[in-house]
C-alpha cells in the first residue's frame, strides 16, 4: 500500500510506461457517469421489445415446471423414467449439469478477483445472478428426486421423533451441505458488490416506490472510504472464502460417484475433471447470455472484445482438460487391468446402447472448442456463440454419459437395462430453462448488470496517481453522447 | 436543538473535488490538520486513500476468523456428537469412533465457510452500523453526486477542530470545487 502513496510526478505510471500496451477494458475514453447512465439506463428505461419476446415464453415454460412438479408429487416419482439399474435419470443429470453451469460466476468473482484480473468487473455481476438462478435450478432437483418431497427437511440435522441422525459419512449428505453453502454464500458475495450501485440507483431514483426499495437494500450506503475500507476487506475475504468453496462444491458432487465401486465412476480423476467440466459449462453460459445482452444493451464498450476473448481462452484451457480427462479415464480402464473398469468403457464407447452421446459429447466439448486457438476466431462473435453452444449441449451430454451409460452397464448382464426419459422429464428440463431465463431476465430489468462501482474503479483516472486526468477530462468533453 | 437561533445545527461541511488525485491530496492536507471526524465519499474506493486518510487496517478480518472457527467446530461437535455418541451409523464398512474423521471433513468445511460468510456480512452492517435510511448528508444534493461522479469530502461539526470559517478556508484551499454546509436534520 506504500508503493501506492508515492507522488508520481517523477516517476513513469504505469500506465504509461514503454513496451506492449495492455488493451483498455474501457474503450472510448468513457467517463464515469457515462457508465452510471449507460448501465442504470437499463433498468430505469422501458424494455425493448425483444424482452417481453423472451420473457413471455419463459414464465410459460417456468409455469410447466411447476405443473410438472405438481403432477409429479401427486402421482409419485413413477412418471418418470427412471428404473432399475438406472434409478439416476435424468434428475440428476440435470442437477450436476445446471450445478457446473452455477460454477462460473463464484468463479470469475473470487478466483479472477484474488488474481488481480481486472476484466472481471465487466462480467462478476450478471455472472453471480447466472449462478444463483442455476443453483435454484439444480436444487429443484435432488429435492424432488428423494420421492417424498415433504419428507425433504430429514436432510437437516435436527432432532426428530424417530432420533434418527443422517449419516455424516455419506457423500450425498456433503453435497446438501456443499451445495446449501454454496448458493447461501454466493448470495451473500452477490449482494455486498450490490449494496453500492443499489446506492447509485436510489440516488436516481424519480419515483417512490423505487427510492424506498432501492434505498431499502442499499442500507443507507454513503460511499466514504471509513466505510469501503471494512467493505473492500469484507470482499477480499469473502473471495478468499468462495475461492476453495467453489472448486469444493463440484468435488463434492463429483463424490456422489467417485465413492462408490460402480465401474466407470470409482476413479480419483473426478474431482479436478468435475471442477475443470463446470468451469468450462459456467463460461459458456455466461457468453451464451452475456453476447445478447451486450449488443441489446449497447454495453460494447464496457464488454469489450477483449473480455470475450479472454473467457474463450478460459473456455479453451479448461476444455481441454476436459479432454485429458476423458483420454485418462481410457488410459486408466486399460492401465489398471481392471476387467469391469475396461469392460464399463468398452460398453461406454465402443458396444453399449449410448455411443452416440458419448460421440457427440467428445466433439462439443473437446474438439469444438480448439477454434478458439485462432485470435480471429476468439473475437468473431457468431463464431463463439455457435461454440458455446456446443459447450453447453457438450456438458450435458457428459453428465448424461456417465450417469447413463455406467448405471445401464452393471457388473452382471442379467442386470442390464435401459433409460429413456418420459414426457414429464422433458417438459421440466424445459421448465427449468423457463425458469432460469425469467430469472435473468427480471434480473436485467431490476438490478445493474454490470457492476457499476467495479468498473468505475478501472477507469484510468480512477487511480489517484493518474497524471493525466485533466487531458482526458478535456478530450471526453461533448463525446459523451 | 436549543432553540435560541431559528436556523437547524450544521451537521457539518461538505466539499466537491473535481478528481480522484484532487480528493487523494486534499485528503492527506485534511488529515495533517488533524481532523478526526471526517470521511471521503467517492463512487468507487480509491486505492491509497485509507493511506491519505491516516486510517488502519480493518479489523473485520479478526471477526471473520472467529466466525470461521465457531463455524468449523460445530461441525466437528455435530458429526461427532450424532455419529459416535448419539447414533452410530455402521454402514459402508466404515468405523464410528475416532477414526472416522476423515469422513467429517467436508461438513467441517463447508460450515467453516458458511458462518465465515455469515460473520462477513454481519461484521461489515456492525462496523459500519447500517442500515441507516436516513442520514443529514442525504439532503445535500452535492453529496450525492458520490454515487454517479462526484468526489465528495466531509467534515463533521462534531469534530472538536471544526469552525463555520476556518474549515471552510480550509476546504477551499485544498482545492474543493463547491463547498457546501449540512443541516442537521432535527
Amino acid at each position: 500500500m506504500a508503493k501506492g502513496t508515492t507522488d508520481s510526478n517523477q516517476t513513469v505510471h504505469p500506465s504509461e510506461a514503454p513496451g506492449v500496451k495492455r488493451e483498455s477494458l474501457i474503450l472510448n475514453n468513457r467517463s464515469m457517469s457515462w457508465i452510471t447512465d449507460r448501465i442504470c439506463g437499463i433498468v430505469e428505461n422501458r424494455q425493448p421489445f425483444i424482452w417481453w419476446v423472451l420473457f413471455v415464453p419463459a414464465v410459460l415454460l417456468a409455469a410447466c415446471l411447476g405443473y410438472t412438479l405438481v403432477y409429479l408429487v401427486s402421482t409419485g416419482v413413477g412418471v418418470w423414467g427412471n428404473n432399475q439399474p438406472v434409478a439416476w435419470g435424468w434428475a440428476i443429470v440435470n442437477f450436476v449439469f445446471w450445478i457446473g453451469i452455477g460454477h462460473a460466476g463464484t468463479l470469475i468473482s473470487a478466483i479472477l478477483f484474488l488474481t488481480r484480473q481486472k476484466w472481471r468487473t465487466s462480467v462478476n455481476r450478471a455472472a453471480e445472478a447466472m449462478t444463483l438462478f442455476a443453483v435454484v435450478c439444480a436444487g429443484i432437483y435432488p429435492g424432488f428426486h428423494v420421492g417424498r418431497f415433504w419428507m425433504v427437511w430429514f436432510l437437516a440435522p435436527v432432532p426428530n421423533s424417530n432420533e434418527i441422525w443422517q449419516n455424516f459419512k455419506s457423500p450425498l449428505l456433503w453435497d446438501v451441505f456443499a451445495v446449501s453453502t454454496y448458493f447461501t454464500v454466493s448470495v451473500i458475495f452477490w449482494y455486498i458488490g450490490l449494496i453500492p450501485d443499489l446506492a447509485t440507483l436510489r440516488d436516481r431514483a424519480t419515483s417512490k416506490v423505487r427510492k424506498f426499495l432501492y434505498g431499502l437494500f442499499a442500507l443507507g450506503w454513503r460511499g466514504g472510504n471509513r466505510a469501503w475500507k471494512h467493505y473492500e476487506m469484507g470482499y477480499l475475504l469473502l473471495a478468499a472464502l468462495s475461492t476453495p468453496l467453489v472448486l469444493s462444491v463440484h468435488s463434492v458432487v463429483s463424490f456422489d460417484f467417485a465413492t462408490s465401486i460402480v465401474p466407470g465412476w470409482h476413479t480419483t480423476i473426478f474431482p479436478p475433471y468435475f471442477v475443470a467440466g463446470a468451469v468450462f459449462g459456467g463460461f459458456a453460459m455466461v457468453l451464451t447470455l452475456m453476447i445478447p445482452v451486450r449488443s441489446l444493451y449497447g454495453l460494447q464498450d464496457m464488454f469489450t472484445l477483449k473480455h470475450i476473448d479472454n473467457m474463450a481462452k478460459i473456455i479453451l484451457l479448461t476444455g481441454t482438460i476436459v479432454g485429458y480427462a476423458y483420454i485418462m479415464e481410457l488410459f486408466m480402464a486399460y492401465f489398471s487391468g481392471s476387467k469391469y473398469e475396461g469392460d464399463a468403457f468398452y460398453l461406454r464407447i465402443v458396444n453399449g446402447p449410448y455411443t452416440w452421446a458419448y460421440f457427440c459429447m467428445f466433439f462439443c466439448n473437446v474438439i469444438a472448442p480448439q477454434i478458439f486457438w485462432f485470435d480471429k476466431a476468439r473475437r468473431t462473435l457468431w463464431l463463439v456463440f455457435i461454440v458455446v453452444m456446443f459447450v453447453n449441449a457438450g456438458m450435458w451430454f457428459e453428465r448424461f454419459v456417465i450417469i447413463t451409460t455406467t448405471l445401464a452397464r452393471d457388473f452382471l448382464p442379467g442386470q442390464w437395462g435401459y433409460y429413456s426419459p418420459t414426457w414429464v422429464e422433458w417438459l421440466m428440463f424445459a421448465g427449468t430453462f423457463g425458469l432460469f431465463m425469467s430469472l435473468f431476465l427480471l434480473f436485467i430489468r431490476f438490478l445493474p448488470v454490470i457492476a457499476i462501482s467495479e468498473v468505475k474503479g478501472v477507469l484510468p483516472e480512477s487511480d489517484a496517481h493518474y497524471p493525466d486526468w485533466q487531458k482526458l477530462k478535456k478530450g471526453r468533453a461533448g463525446a459523451d453522447a | 436543538m436549543k432553540g435560541t437561533t431559528n436556523s437547524k445545527p450544521a451537521y457539518g461541511y461538505v466539499a466537491e473535488f473535481e478528481s480522484a488525485s484532487a480528493i487523494y491530496h486534499a485528503a492527506e492536507k485534511v488529515r495533517d490538520a488533524g481532523f478526526k471526524r471526517w470521511d471521503v465519499h467517492t463512487p468507487y474506493p480509491i486505492h491509497g486513500m485509507d493511506h491519505a486518510m491516516g486510517l488502519k487496517k480493518s479489523w473485520l478480518s479478526a471477526l471473520v476468523l472467529a466466525g470461521g472457527a465457531t463455524g468449523g467446530l460445530t461441525a466437528l461437535f455435530l458429526q461427532f456428537f450424532t455419529q459416535v455418541t448419539l447414533y452410530p451409523t455402521v454402514v459402508q464398512g466404515k468405523p464410528t469412533d475416532f477414526s472416522t474423521l476423515p469422513a467429517f471433513f467436508p461438513v467441517i468445511f463447508e460450515l467453516t465457510i458458511l458462518i465465515a460468510a455469515f460473520a462477513v456480512l454481519g461484521g461489515l452492517l456492525v462496523i459500519l452500523m447500517l442500515p441507516r435510511l436516513n442520514h443529514p448528508l442525504f439532503n445535500s444534493k452535492t453529496f450525492l453526486k458520490f454515487s454517479d461522479d462526484g468526489f465528495i469530502m466531509s467534515i463533521e461539526a462534531r469534530d472538536p477542530k471544526f469552525s463555520r470559517e476556518k474549515t471552510k478556508e480550509l476546504l477551499e484551499s485544498v482545492g474543493a470545487k463547491v463547498v457546501e454546509l449540512v443541516e442537521e436534520e432535527v
